[in-house]
């Protein structure tokens, strides 16, 4: 942890006001948690994209807790605050790690324009400042100049690169780099794939073909298969995580965006529904603007539980 | 596009389309089912409550308890206020002739900005403007080679500006250089924004003031959750944008946010993204997307895709094929082309009626191309009379193509099948329009 009260509070710091008005609000009235009441916090939640499905869940926790009778704010923000960390958590898995002794292979993918490159820029400077020596790999071969897009963030994160041609094959590009990563006993070798929309079935096929070319060269690989996910993107996200996760199998999800005004909701859904986890937060478009993810944190920040006495000042 | 929430108001309504009678608490629970619909297809929380609320008043006020049908009824006031709400009539998008007109695209990142303004480049030159592509996104890493590149494919010149320009003073010479090159139409691509930092919603501001556009798009990503509203009001607030893009509606998103947008800002949305493609534009239908979200199908945009990809004299040709009967394996070939021409099949089969209860439907593409292999292994002869084609011809087709002799066989029997079909259109008699058809069963 770089420090007690993260960027991802602040993050979160639009979406926690109107939750925590809401509540406030719904039980303002003074009648208690009765059903307007509770109807009330259950659009709140869905305004922050938890989804319906899991709105409906954390109001039916409230009612079987508190009945209809009186209850603080603070009581309600804690209850929803715990059953939201309880669901992350449940999600949770131990941390990936390489074959001793070759790289560990990170596969990224999404759909178009949720920040694939960007969050590897960002990765790579992770794990380049914890002295590792990374290779980032262009096989998104598709969109015109993604590959020079990725090779100014390697450029900026200290990473070597790997690119391939314009139109060329995603799977030759990403075996190539592999070959290159166990060559020069790199680190860590990050994957970087065209954004495709869940839905493209040949394209979908094309991500599992470079997953498997991948495990031709190291049995192992890739260890790590996250899913970026835009925290601006509502419902449609579960859908995202369903069909990337049938196809690869993903080890865990990338938040990004989650600079002030993106609610983020939908990863309780995704964790509740597909126990995926998240790995990854990105807060901003600066390249140390990413931090692991903190289900706690999340859960905390959202309700507004536990404010810092250092984030007042 | 919209599918799964057509199923919810499917199934809301699914009582109600019975004989059964209906009631005020039948009504409030479809009404219920609605409200959950918009809600899980991320229609703002705020917005999903006034519209059934205005159904609902609607619903009363037309006394549906005692039409004849009042499920039907019900379905039609839903999908009369949906369509309304999102902006009635199709959207006109007219570029003034005479000084190069700017069109200004915004948008958060991430949305597809770039790639509408390659789509909408090749639209307006298939319309006989001449278009200059300008890349005022001096932030993204690579944007600006991205919009070069996409330029390049199209044929369209492309304004690059100098690294670490100004984008205001990029427009500003953009302009400049369509108004000497004889250029009409200047697609600016700004770079994506947050609608709350303040630096660079002003940015825009002056890059309006400098180039006074006479379009301002904004682009909004179809999945986008709750927050479009937000969006969407900040931008319209800021800058006055003149009409929207729904971008990424090939996916399986629901789409509420184009409904949350309409509600809050009134603007209409002028386009539609449906894939990477750089012909993948549309203009956006509200009438057609509601009732696709109602689960009657797109049918109007089927039928122009069909006659967009069909000659009007091929047709009129194999109309008159069919009645004569003598329809060959080489118009079979034709038509597979021009299906091909109106795009991935899955997207086809979501427009017709009743598809979206069907569920995911899965259309083997590779199958066409197999097809499309056989046809091009036989010879004129063959083609044109398949009754010739015995076991060794079989086989040696079987061999040019990379495929099988029941892969043959099943062909020529669904050839013979849809040969069988032909003939009773033929002997109706009637001159009943085969819009380009879709001849076959796989």
């Amino acid at each position: 942890m770089r420090k007690p009260f993260s960027r991802l509070r602040d993050g979160l710091a639009k979406t926690r006001r109107a939750i925590t008005e809401g509540i406030r609000g719904a039980l303002d009235r003074g009648t208690g948690l009765d059903s307007a009441a509770l109807d009330s916090i259950e659009e709140t939640l869905i305004a922050a994209d938890l989804g319906v499905e899991t709105a409906m869940h954390l109001i039916a926790g409230l009612r079987e807790r508190f009945g209809s009778g009186a209850t603080t704010e603070d009581e309600v923000r804690e209850f929803l605050a715990l059953e939201i960390e309880r669901a992350l958590q449940a999600a949770e898995t131990e941390g990936v790690q390489g074959e001793p002794g070759a790289p560990l292979v990170v596969m990224v993918a999404g759909v178009n324009g949720v920040g694939k490159t960007t969050t590897i820029g960002k990765l790579s400077r992770l794990h380049v400042d914890e002295g590792r020596s990374v290779i980032l790999a262009a096989a998104d071969t598709f969109r015109a100049a993604a590959t020079e897009q990725l090779s100014i963030w390697a450029d900026r994160s200290d990473a070597h690169f790997v690119g391939g041609q314009l139109g060329g094959d995603a799977a030759a590009v990403a075996y190539d780099a592999l070959d290159a990563a166990i060559a020069r006993s790199a680190d860590v070798l990050i994957v970087d794939t065209a954004g495709r929309l869940h839905t493209q079935k040949n394209l979908m096929q094309e991500l599992v073909k470079v997953k498997r070319v991948l495990g031709k060269r190291l049995p192992s690989a890739p260890n790590e298969l996250l899913l970026v996910i835009d925290a601006n993107t509502g419902q449609n996200a579960l859908s995202q995580a369903r069909m990337f996760d049938e196809a690869l199998g993903l080890t865990g999800l990338v938040l990004t965006k989650l600079d002030g005004t993106a609610r983020g909701g939908i990863v309780v859904a995704i964790a509740r529904e597909l126990a995926i986890p998240v790995r990854f937060v990105g807060t901003g478009e600066a390249i140390d603007d990413i931090e692991p993810f903190d289900s706690s944190e999340f859960a905390k920040g959202l309700l507004g539980v536990d404010e810092a006495p250092s984030e007042t000042t | 596009m919209f599918e799964q929430l057509s199923e919810r108001f499917q199934s809301a309504f699914r009582s109600l389309t019975g004989r059964g009678r209906l009631s005020e608490a039948n009504i409030e629970e479809a009404l219920r089912e609605v409200r959950r619909a918009l809600l899980e297809a991320d229609v703002n929380f705020k917005v999903a409550r006034g519209f059934v609320e205005d159904v609902k008043a609607r619903a009363i006020g037309e006394d549906v308890l005692k039409s004849v049908t009042p499920g039907q009824q019900m379905i039609k006031i839903v999908h009369e206020e949906l369509a309304a709400l999102l902006g009635g009539r199709a959207d006109t998008f007219r570029i003034p002739s005479g000084a190069p007109a700017v069109v200004m695209v915004v948008g958060l990142q991430g949305s597809g900005k770039t790639t509408f303004c390659a789509k909408l480049a090749s639209y307006l030159r298939q319309r006989g403007k001449s278009p200059l592509l300008a890349a005022a996104d001096t932030y993204r890493p690579a944007a600006q080679d991205q919009l070069a590149t996409l330029g390049g494919q199209l044929g369209v010149p492309v304004h690059v500006g100098e690294a670490g320009a100004d984008p205001v003073g990029i427009a500003s010479t953009a302009l400049r250089e369509a108004r000497e090159t004889g250029l009409d139409v200047v697609i600016l691509d700004t770079a994506g924004r947050l609608h709350v930092d303040e630096d660079m919603m002003s940015e825009l501001d002056r890059i309006r003031e400098a180039t006074k556009p006479v379009e301002i798009l904004l682009v909004l990503d179809s999945m986008t959750g709750q927050d479009a509203v937000n969006v969407a009001s900040e931008f319209a607030g800021r800058l006055d944008f003149s009409g929207a893009v729904l971008t990424k509606l090939d996916g399986d998103t629901r789409g509420g946010a184009a409904v949350s947008l309409r509600a809050v800002t009134g603007k209409p949305i002028k386009f539609a993204g449906v894939g990477e493609k750089l012909d993948a534009l549309e203009m956006f239908h509200p009438d057609r997307m509601a009732s696709r979200i109602l689960g009657m199908g797109d049918v109007v945009t089927l039928v122009e895709r069909v006659q967009e990809a069909t000659d009007l004299e091929d047709a009129a040709k194999l109309e008159e094929k069919i009645r004569k009967e003598s329809l060959t394996l080489e118009d079979f070939s034709e038509q597979l082309q021009a299906l091909k021409k109106m795009g991935p099949l899955d997207q086809l089969v979501g427009m017709m009626p009743g598809m979206s209860k069907v569920g995911r439907v899965d259309v083997d593409e590779r199958a066409l191309a197999r097809i499309e292999a056989i046809i091009s292994s036989m010879t004129p002869d063959e083609r044109r009379d398949p009754g010739i084609i015995d076991g060794s011809r079989r086989k040696r087709i079987a061999r040019g193509s990379g495929t099988t002799v029941q892969d043959i066989n099943r062909l020529l029997k669904q050839f013979d099948a849809m040969k069988k079909m032909a003939k009773q259109f033929g002997r109706l008699g009637k001159r009943g329009k085969l819009p380009g058809g879709i001849p076959f069963a796989m």
